[in-house]
């Protein structure tokens, strides 16, 4: 069974036990386990000597750093207004069509997770969507279902 | 009204040898550097424009010996995307710029915060990072840069939120005073610099500050990177001189058929067909952090509207109330007032507010919901009513 204190104090004797280690600390959990679990954040606290208030704060503050389940795979697909004048409407349709859930939900599978975000910075190859850290662009509905494919093998 | 019309440029992507440019830099004093930023005219190309001559000045002023060098790679207002690609291109000039920068300041260590969207870039950038730090040693320079990531906040953009983002916290903006020159990350004298406002001070070492301040005008010297998106032909980065007016852009990059332009993104100004012709785009008109986007006729200026108040809404850090409640506000007024739930003229109690979100709000993002409000609500009300 995988350990998060463990985890957790690995991460702390990289960045260092001080309180500006705490971004790179959660964003290290947030890369290996998806989102963050009140019993990571309760970790973290006891390592940095804070308040696990004051972890859920900082946390709760940053959009990619989620403390609610996510998937392996989080699809966050541009809301912004270039990309919704060019389709940004028909590529989250097929997105939720192949995935079965809607925007905000994580598939049963907790493969993956479908959320909306503000500008990612791909305006000019406009529709784009980021999975993880990797960005997608000039998007159809017809790429869409060939990338998402590609993940779903992965597994 | 001076007009320079539109002009290509090719400086922030010139392939130079940043060991000769630095080398240069090495031998000149912190006060000869900023004397030659200074003399360019140089601004801020994040979007608020101030003289990046005189920040320097003010931040080597504080006799502390620890100061910092931070590099502004946040980029998230929407429809910029110009700093991804200086920093997937050039790096080493950014990375240049902040050397100089820490001469000039007299700092020994540079930060540079990527927004956490363009984590992709990382590997490739600490790799850059790594032979750059070696070249720097060898010419004599003792300065290391490492990197802080974001993690999906807009208003961390903000220098001060940047700070406290960096210190491992929310990143709600603080009080001003005291400014970064003063009291910045750590609380200690910090010049914090736009990813592209670094490259432009290396390039200003590199050919002297006399070829830069003669492009653009008085106001607003130099080239700038342009971030072009939306309804156009050719969409993409372009380096243009400053000084040319929206009419030329659009003659330029639009389609045929534009209606308006939406300059500095969400915060920025729109500005609409009939007022292209009078309209500059630089500190003397419509000033810009890159974002241009272009919208035709076929576009509802109520949706972009929208979509920026809901943006606001979202990402408004909720720490003053002028701006959590006001944003809110605004996008519920505009909403009721498609809906036809309240007259028309609700949209002057609307204007009220966002004036006074102008005055009481704490930092820049509360403080600019009202430009890109006014511009389209004025220049476009009936879309907004109707």
């Amino acid at each position: 069974m995988y350990q998060i204190g463990n985890l957790v104090k690995e991460l702390s004797d990289k960045h260092g036990r001080v309180r500006e280690s705490l971004m790179p600390i959660l964003q290290g959990i947030v890369e290996k386990h998806n989102y963050l679990t009140d019993e990571a954040m309760v970790e973290v606290a006891k390592e940095l000597d804070i308040s696990a208030a004051d972890v859920y704060g900082t946390a709760s503050f940053y959009t990619f750093l989620d403390t609610e389940i996510r998937g392996k795979y989080v699809i966050r697909i541009c809301k912004s207004i270039t990309c919704s004048n060019k389709g940004k409407g028909e590529i989250l349709e097929t997105l939720e069509d192949m995935l079965k859930i809607k925007v905000g939900e994580t598939t049963t599978d907790k493969q993956f997770s479908l959320l909306e975000s503000n500008c990612i910075g791909w305006c000019h190859k406009a529709p784009a969507m980021l999975i993880n850290d990797m960005p997608y662009t000039e998007l159809t509905p017809s790429k869409v279902v060939e990338i998402i494919k590609d993940y779903m093998q992965k597994k | 009204m001076e007009n320079k019309g539109l002009n290509k440029v090719d400086l922030i992507f010139e392939e130079i040898d940043p060991e000769e440019v630095l080398t240069k830099a090495y031998k000149l004093s912190p006060e000869e550097i900023i004397q030659q930023v200074l003399d360019s005219g140089l601004k801020g190309r994040g979007g608020a424009g101030f003289p990046t001559g005189l920040k320097w000045k003010y931040t080597a002023a504080s006799e502390e010996s620890e100061k910092y060098v931070v590099c502004n790679a946040d980029e998230g207002e929407p429809g910029t995307f110009k700093d991804r690609e200086i920093l997937d291109r050039v790096a080493y000039k950014v990375y240049g710029g902040m050397v100089i920068a820490g001469k000039a300041i007299g700092a020994k260590r540079g930060i540079v915060y990527l927004r956490g969207e363009y984590r992709f870039l990382l590997p490739q950038l600490m790799k850059e990072l790594e032979s750059f730090h070696k070249m720097i040693k060898q010419i004599g320079y003792d300065f290391k840069i490492n990197y802080c990531l974001g993690s999906g906040a807009y208003i961390c953009g903000e220098e001060s939120a940047l700070f406290e983002s960096i210190e491992g916290r929310r990143g709600e903006p603080r009080n001003k005073p005291p400014y970064p020159t003063t009291a910045g990350v750590f609380g200690k004298p910090t010049s914090i610099n736009n990813v592209e406002t670094l490259v432009t001070a290396m390039m200003i070492l590199t050919h002297g500050p006399e070829s830069y301040s003669q492009l653009g005008t008085k106001d607003s010297r130099g080239s700038k990177v342009f971030s072009i998106s939306g309804d156009t032909p050719n969409p993409g980065i372009f380096e243009l001189e400053l000084g040319m007016t929206v009419q030329q852009f659009v003659n330029e990059f639009g389609d045929g058929d534009t209606k308006a332009v939406q300059v500095g993104g969400a915060s920025g100004f729109c500005v609409p067909r009939k007022k292209f012709e009078d309209t500059i785009i630089g500190f003397e008109g419509v000033p810009t952090g890159g974002s241009m986007k272009l919208f035709n006729s076929s576009r509802s200026m109520y949706n972009v509207l929208h979509n920026y108040l809901d943006f606001f809404a979202e990402e408004s850090c909720g720490q003053c109330t002028p701006c959590r409640v006001g944003c809110q506000q605004l996008l519920m007024g505009v909403e009721k007032v498609k809906k036809g739930e309240v007259k028309s003229t609700y949209l002057n109690e609307l204007l009220k507010l966002a004036d006074t979100m102008k005055v009481a709000s704490k930092c820049g993002l509360g403080q600019s919901v009202g430009n890109a409000f006014r511009t389209i609500v004025e220049n476009f009300r009936e879309e907004i009513i109707y």
